[in-house]
């Protein structure tokens, strides 16, 4: 690390209050939770509270200012909470607010359709205030303090609407998830300690620790962070779990949390731990990549938006993972200034996911409100009846889709400038292991395409299928504007990247010791991630290029050619048929690519009972799909635990005198262990 | 006044480009059509298509949304500024650096998903199958796209088109391995994106196995026209990815002078034309595929460039 040590500075006073002050929103929730004007007055002021912080954090970026710390004398006794905002902490505080001040926005209107408000006001608060805690904090006593809080409350909040039996199953699983990846994080840290067992990050970061110890804390890390950012095979949780809040809580979870998650993966291995091992890259690219094609493979097989949108959180978890094995490959070989380009790489996309999947759950949640439904295979034609939210879905489409010229594009751009660059690792399994990323990589990116014209054809083109979809509304204007801001920020991020990679710049410095180059002096705008000669993108001249060429042919059509449009029938070659359901529903979308992937990767079986010729009996059509993940570890596992529960369970009824021995015979043993131990 | 030339050469590529598409599509159907013993229709016969849509009126179903409208010159531009970027009779035009290669893939990755989109936007079972395969076969050609991408980026040491023509140039890799597994990857994914037989065929229009016809099924009129020009671009663009990538001789490098864009401009078209050429070649010696054999043919390109990939990562002297 190029800083050890504590760093005078300003205090991180405000960051603080912040989070103080969410907490006492919170507890004002559990008094206005039964008054109408609860939530109004809860939102507004995490609002308000979130937009200040965002304020506060983007500063502190921008000026490139030292880390600002402080020690509070609370918590455990003669240690003290510690503090510490640095260019890290204040970029991922950049997107917690944002992501908070806007869900808060977006919740004016949407949190009026919560039927029970108080299992919702008094946790929202509190779990923005966990997750600023997190990012602020600087001891591991706090850091896992807060992370337990931002865990356990939103847990409450997935169990909200608890009397569904999915959402218990739901809460159940992310409940045993979370305290799991806790118990990997604590583990890490007591590693990382030491026998002395200072916690302070400070110490931490200033100790070394052996070949062994950085090893064992990789993992835990990988587990414990991973576990909380849905890496496979440790996602299981998050599509059960995601779509059971209500959506706007949905988008805190998928677009805040999870990076919450990759925030506590950088800090340690990138941070604490510093120097690494290239196998350490090695591992943290192989999961990445596998991570983001398992990902965006569920996503397509999935009909309920939430679920898909979900699901879809996994892959793009996987991306940045991929960019963070990188930079810490490209770091162990001193490749310092291509680590700085995947590390922002990966950051880009933190911010970028934060921004179009908060947009997306914002959409589907307004779906839920004007139609009641989540299954897309009960929706169809909303661009008619809700066309704003339809224009701002179908943008956060494009850019989760990474297509140009929109802000996803920009970061797997820069992932795979990163990846070009590998070949210059000098590790066989590094070089073998890179262009199977990239190949990986790229197929998520398509997939991904095809995921999202699947989500945006059937929910919001074609034809309605249901009355539920007829007659839906266009939503409240704040969850308009909320959808909006994030579609423009997808539009300025993807248009004018330089600035967000210059932004990034301090956080490289940090970790990585190198940067990228300036992006500010550039001609044009354009972003030239190593030299101009190598590779150059200009989003805003792509952009400006496309509206006066589409502009252009369209005026010259129209004045030149002819304007004459008639509406009529479909044609559909002649054989239009007339009920809605003859319509591509998303399974059928999916079925191609269903067949080509899954039959292997998820043992897909399509079972389709088709009635003889003249047998009035209806058809049916079913597609089974396991999740490996599900089949091969968690399964055996909860069979395992089931089964040793229950030969355990004869221990419950023995008599006394076997109870004595068996007390008996562990203090023997235990005696002879220690024996042998001395 | 030199940015005013440089414009002017840029321009220059933007509307070569966009004039000449249709005339190829005419070379490839023309030559097609000879070598299945029929006359063919002229060579002009596109330029008459196109005029003849545009002036008909456009019936549209009538719950057709304003996506569906507005989709035919999006999938016209977006197809149009990639054509446009990929270097032709030069390089280093103005605006070469604004996209690099990825970024070509990529574009036309949009075109592909707006069309996707209006596919299912009447809300056809039609659209449907058109909107599904084509997202399929993408998913399957657009890895083996930017596999074939690194390859040529690994060589050259850059992804900047202009760039690694001008360095094919001045510096042939010679004969590589690489390279020729990457030529034969593109030119089975070039296929595949162009809807060429054995993948699709852009002759059809009642076959159930067809992907891109039954996507653009509900067209008609100047938005069909927008398409049908879009389509010929985007043939057009893999033509000359493969000219610029593979054969990036007699381009203007460095020298602007009129004599040097005359040869350019000259050994462009006769590259284009060869091409032209070869691609009915090839697709009247082999027969349509069935859907579910794409993943072979397409694996086969993927396994291709993966390969080529991969020997590159190893040793850069593949």
């Amino acid at each position: 690390m190029v800083r050890r040590g504590v760093e005078e500075g300003r205090p991180a006073l405000t960051e603080l209050w912040c989070a103080a002050s969410l907490l006492i929103i919170a507890v004002g929730g559990i008094a206005l939770g039964r008054s109408p004007r609860g939530t109004p007055i809860v939102y507004t002021a995490s609002l308000a509270v979130c937009v200040l912080a965002c304020a506060t954090a983007l500063t502190r970026l921008l000026a490139g200012a030292s880390p600002a710390t402080l020690a509070l004398p609370v918590g455990v006794p003669w240690i003290g909470a510690h503090f510490r905002v640095d260019a890290l902490a204040a970029f991922f505080l950049i997107v917690v607010n944002l992501g908070g001040a806007i869900t808060s926005l977006y919740a004016l209107g949407y949190g009026r359709h919560e039927t029970s408000p108080l299992r919702v006001l008094p946790f929202y608060p509190a779990f923005l205030a966990a997750m600023n805690l997190v990012v602020c904090a600087d001891d591991a006593f706090t850091f896992l303090l807060s992370w337990e809080l931002m865990s356990l409350v939103s847990w409450a909040i997935v169990m909200a609407h608890h009397r569904e039996p999915a959402n218990l199953r739901a809460g159940y699983i992310y409940l045993v998830m979370a305290s799991f990846g806790t118990l990997c994080l604590l583990l890490a840290f007591g590693l990382l300690a030491g026998a002395h067992g200072d916690y302070a990050f400070a110490t931490i970061r200033a100790t070394r620790p052996s070949t062994i110890v950085a090893a064992f804390a990789v993992v835990l890390a990988l587990l414990g962070a991973g576990s909380k950012a849905g890496l496979v095979p440790l996602h299981v949780w998050l599509p059960l779990a995601h779509p059971a809040a209500p959506s706007h809580v949905s988008a805190l979870l998928s677009g805040v949390m999870t990076k919450v998650g990759i925030y506590g993966f950088i800090r340690i291995v990138f941070d604490l731990i510093g120097d690494p091992t290239p196998w350490s890259g090695l591992v943290v690219l192989a999961l990445g990549g596998v991570t983001a094609v398992l990902g965006v493979l569920y996503a397509l097989m999935q009909h309920d938006l939430k679920r898909l949108l979900a699901y879809h959180t996994v892959e793009n978890i996987g991306i940045i993972f991929i960019g963070l094995g990188l930079a810490l490959a490209f770091r162990a070989n001193g490749m310092n200034w291509a680590a700085a380009l995947a590390l922002i790489a990966g950051l880009f996309h933190v911010f970028n996911h934060s921004v179009f999947k908060s947009l997306l759950f914002f959409g589907a949640g307004a779906v839920l409100v004007a139609t009641g439904e989540r299954d897309m295979e009960r929706l169809g034609g909303l661009i008619h009846r809700m066309p704003k939210t339809a224009v701002a879905f179908l943008i956060g489409c494009i850019a989760i889709s990474a297509l140009p010229p929109l802000n996803g594009f920009v970061s797997e751009w820069l992932t795979f400038q990163a990846i070009l660059i590998s070949p210059q690792l000098p590790q066989l399994g590094l070089k073998l292991m890179v262009p199977a990323v990239g190949a990986l990589l790229a197929l998520s990116a398509a997939l991904a395409a095809a995921c999202f014209v699947k989500a945006y054809g059937v929910t919001f083109l074609g034809r309605p299928r249901t009355d539920a979809a007829t007659s839906a509304h266009e939503v409240d204007n704040w969850s308009l504007t909320a959808m909006f801001v994030l579609a423009a920020l997808c539009v300025l991020a993807g248009v004018l990247p330089g600035f967000v990679i210059d932004a990034l710049a301090p956080v490289a410095k940090d970790l990585v010791a190198d940067v990228m180059p300036r992006q500010a002096g550039v001609p044009w705008l354009s972003i030239v991630p190593i030299a101009e000669s190598r590779s150059s993108y200009n989003g805003l001249i792509i952009l400006a290029f496309m509206i006066s060429s589409a502009s252009l042919t369209a005026g010259v059509i129209h004045r030149f050619a002819t304007r004459a449009t008639r509406r009529s029938d479909i044609w559909d070659c002649g054989f239009p048929l007339a009920s809605p359901h003859t319509q591509y529903t998303s399974s059928s979308f999916a079925m191609p690519i269903r067949r080509v992937f899954a039959t292997t990767v998820f043992g897909m079986h399509e079972i389709v009972d088709m009635p003889a010729p003249g047998d009035m009996r209806a058809g049916h059509f079913q597609v089974r799909v396991f999740d490996p993940a599900w089949r091969f570890a968690y399964g055996p596992l909860a069979r395992f635990v089931g089964g040793a529960a229950t030969r355990l369970n004869r221990l419950q009824f023995l008599t006394i005198r076997r109870y004595l021995t068996l007390v008996f015979c562990a203090l023997i043993v235990l005696l002879l262990v220690v024996a042998a131990w001395r | 006044m030199a940015l005013i030339t440089d414009l002017g050469l840029q321009a220059l590529q933007m509307f070569l480009v966009v004039v000449i598409a249709p005339f190829v599509l005419g070379v490839t159907r023309k030559v097609k059509a000879r070598l299945l013993r029929r006359v063919g229709p002229p060579l002009l016969q596109p330029y008459r298509d196109l005029w003849k849509l545009m002036h008909k009126e456009a019936v549209i179903a009538r719950n057709a949304s304003w996506l569906y409208r507005v989709v035919p010159y999006v999938v016209f531009a977006v197809t149009w500024v990639a054509a446009a970027l990929v270097p032709t009779y030069a390089t280093g035009l103005l605006f070469s650096w604004s996209a690099d290669l990825i970024a070509l893939v990529a574009l036309l990755g949009t075109a592909r998903f707006a069309l996707a989109l209006a596919g299912l936007d009447v809300g056809t079972s039609f659209g449907g199958i058109g909107s599904s395969r084509e997202m399929m076969i993408a998913s399957l050609a657009e890895p083996a796209m930017l596999l074939i991408v690194f390859t040529v980026a690994l060589i050259a040491g850059t992804t900047q088109l202009s760039s690694i023509a001008s360095i094919f140039v001045s510096a042939p890799p010679g004969l590589r391995v690489s390279l020729g597994l990457a030529l034969f990857a593109l030119m089975f994914v070039g296929i595949a994106e162009n809807a060429r037989i054995p993948i699709d065929n852009p002759a059809t229009h009642l076959e159930l196995t067809m992907v891109h016809e039954a996507m653009v099924l509900e067209y008609s009129g100047r938005h069909l026209a927008m398409i049908e020009a879009a389509a010929a671009l985007k043939l057009m663009a893999y033509f000359s990815l493969i000219a610029c990538l593979f054969l990036p001789y007699g381009m203007a490098m460095t020298d602007k002078s009129q004599t040097a864009i005359a040869i350019g401009i000259a050994s462009y078209l006769a590259k284009i034309l060869m091409l032209a050429i070869l691609l009915p070649i090839g697709e009247t010696s082999v027969a349509k595929m069935r859907v579910f054999r794409y993943p072979i043919f397409l694996g086969g390109a993927f396994a291709a460039a993966a390969l080529a990939v991969f020997l590159l990562f190893v040793s850069r002297g593949f």
